[in-house]
């Protein structure tokens, strides 16, 4: 699924590489929260786990086999941010060193395979662990559905990025067919073996799965025959996090909300769209669309165009305003914690 | 780890290109990608212009031309999407061999293949000629940021330990007679990756402190600064200029 260089055109894949270079920033922070001081090594290694797992054959029968992309996984085990940082490393290692993905294509790759991957299934995961009775067996379903979507997910974003800045006018609706069709595929299998491995994990290291942090059963103590709870209390310093959870998971759905399903709503035309096509209003989106990538001669059909037009400036709008959002929460929180961030550096060296 | 432990695409030797301090390389390298990309598809000659300027490289890098043609092989499965696209694009059709073709389909399949082969050739000769460390060392000198090349240099260094360790995990399983031949025996394949990852990130664990305890604190101590002065960036990046010279060209013809 590596996309090699030329096959998106440079504009999209320049704002692809924003996207990405946005995602993998976001990540770094948030990383250094999952792993602290640690984050290098610890990450580096779950990294090279990936790399080497992805070289795992799983044999499908006689003659052919798959392998694991990771990406669900890495979410599961490490936590989205490390997630993403460990997929997004893995790719960027392996356009340099191995021309597996064209170098144009970095932000493309990265946002496809590793944040949509890891941001859906992470998504996925948590909503269903918190549904689901707290129990082993359900970090295994919820982690089975969250690998078996993310996968069909990153085929769908790949699409809309081919949509928007593919450089033939392959039929979007058939790229589509085709992706999702051979990845719902691919994604069974790779729903299997995460299941599987997450499974392998939590029975001899339950406290490694970042995802099902919380479920472990509370500390009982035999006291004259009796079980009595524990009184030790445990640090969790999961509460503090739990904003950002929120607003992670806001931030998806509202993007899930303007891209894809304005996508598919607008299909059948309502009526402000009805008007607009009558009125011949709609020309305009199609020329904008077409005028705002010099190197675009090549439009995307009509309707698909106007449908994913509005899909797309969903999605743009919900990211500005995140983006705006955030600066303002973030410059008035800097100015707030800048007394006590120096304070936490000596802890390092303890 | 760092040296004696280069990577299988290096290919050792003492060129000029071999001599660049490796950051000028990344961005040459980086700024010609893009400069093919942007090309119009239809200046067909620009794109044997670029392949002659990569021969040149090659030729300066004393790198042979078998070598960088075995690496092409990785574009594999795109060549295969690439010439499904005459079949499935629309638009005006032509006759090629009794087929019907779509002319942008066509287009559309060249457009790929030519701009991806380039790539791909091009990094070839970047890995080829430059080790890891200091393709590591280049990346950190373009600002990427340090705790992102910390984790690249953590997952290269550790990345033929973990290989191995699986590669040891299957002999040990085929040795007790294991075989994998179907989906019945994925359940141990992962308990197998499960154990892979527990190892993983205890050694990742036992790292760190290994680390603590000889004073890391936050940043890698930079040993050999590499610089680069103005006549090697020069150099460098004679590729991507004489390559921005024929985009031009392609769009202005």
């Amino acid at each position: 699924m590596h996309v090699p260089d030329g096959f998106i055109n440079a504009p999209v894949s320049a704002a692809a590489g924003v996207v990405a270079a946005g995602a993998v920033a976001v990540s770094l922070r948030g990383a250094r929260r999952e792993l602290d001081e640690r984050t290098a090594p610890l990450a580096g290694l779950v990294a090279a786990f990936i790399f080497a797992v992805q070289m795992l054959n799983f044999p499908v029968a006689a003659g052919t086999s798959g392998h694991l992309l990771g990406g669900a996984l890495a979410a599961i085990l490490v936590g989205p941010y490390t997630g993403v940082l460990c997929v997004s490393v893995v790719l960027l290692m392996q356009g340099i060193l191995f021309a597996d993905g064209g170098l144009t294509a970095l932000g493309v790759n990265i946002t496809v395979m590793a944040v949509v991957t890891v941001v859906v299934a992470y998504a996925l995961f948590r909503t269903l662990v918190k549904v689901l009775p707290k129990k082993r067996r359900s970090v295994t379903v919820s982690a089975f559905v969250a690998a078996v979507l993310s996968v069909p997910a990153a085929a769908t974003a790949f699409t809309l990025v081919y949509a928007v800045g593919g450089t033939t006018d392959v039929p979007i609706g058939q790229v589509l067919t085709a992706m999702v069709g051979v990845h719902v595929l691919i994604g069974i299998g790779e729903a299997a073996i995460t299941a599987a491995t997450v499974g392998a994990v939590i029975a001899v290291r339950p406290d490694l799965v970042h995802g099902a942090r919380g479920l472990t059963a509370p500390l009982k103590l035999r006291v004259g025959g009796e079980l009595v709870d524990a009184p030790a209390a445990e640090p969790v310093p999961v509460a503090a996090r739990s904003p950002r959870k929120v607003l992670l998971a806001g931030l998806a759905a509202s993007l899930v909300l303007a891209g894809f399903v304005s996508f598919y709503a607008s299909a059948s035309p309502d009526g402000l769209e009805k008007v607009a096509a009558d009125k011949g209003i709609d020309a305009k989106v199609e020329d904008h669309a077409a005028a705002d990538s010099p190197l675009a001669d090549y439009g995307v059909e009509g309707i698909t165009d106007a449908r994913l037009s509005g899909g797309l400036a969903g999605v743009i709008g919900v990211g500005v305003t995140v983006a705006a959002g955030t600066g303002v929460f973030w410059a008035v929180r800097k100015r707030r914690t800048s007394e006590t961030s120096p304070a936490t550096v000596p802890d390092v060296s303890a | 780890m760092g040296a004696g432990h280069a990577h299988k695409l290096y290919r050792h030797g003492h060129s000029p290109v071999h001599a660049l301090p490796p950051h000028t390389k990344l961005a040459a390298v980086f700024a010609f990608v893009v400069v093919v990309v942007s090309t119009p598809r239809e200046a067909v000659w620009a794109f044997a212009l670029y392949a002659a300027l990569l021969a040149g490289v090659a030729s300066a890098a004393r790198v042979p031309a078998g070598f960088v043609l075995k690496r092409l092989l990785i574009e594999i499965p795109f060549v295969a999407f690439a010439v499904l696209m005459p079949f499935v694009a629309q638009g005006e059709r032509v006759e090629v061999l009794g087929l019907s073709l779509s002319v942008n389909g066509l287009w559309g399949a060249w457009n790929v293949l030519a701009k991806g082969t380039l790539g791909v050739a091009a990094s070839v000769l970047l890995a080829a000629t430059t080790e890891l460390r200091e393709l590591l060392l280049g990346l950190q000198r373009l600002r990427l940021p340090p705790l992102l090349v910390q984790i690249a240099s953590f997952m290269i260094r550790y990345g033929d330990v973990i290989t191995d360790e699986m590669r040891r995990m299957r002999i040990a399983r085929e040795s007790r007679g294991f075989e994998a031949s179907g989906v019945r025996h994925w359940g141990v394949l992962a308990k197998s990756a499960g154990a892979l990852f527990i190892r993983s990130y205890e050694r990742g664990e036992r790292v760190h402190l290994a680390m603590i305890s000889r004073g890391y604190a936050g940043s890698m101590p930079v040993i050999d600064e590499v610089t680069a002065t103005r006549t090697q960036w020069s150099y460098a990046l004679a590729l991507p200029a004489t390559a921005l010279c024929v985009c031009l060209l392609g769009w202005t013809l």
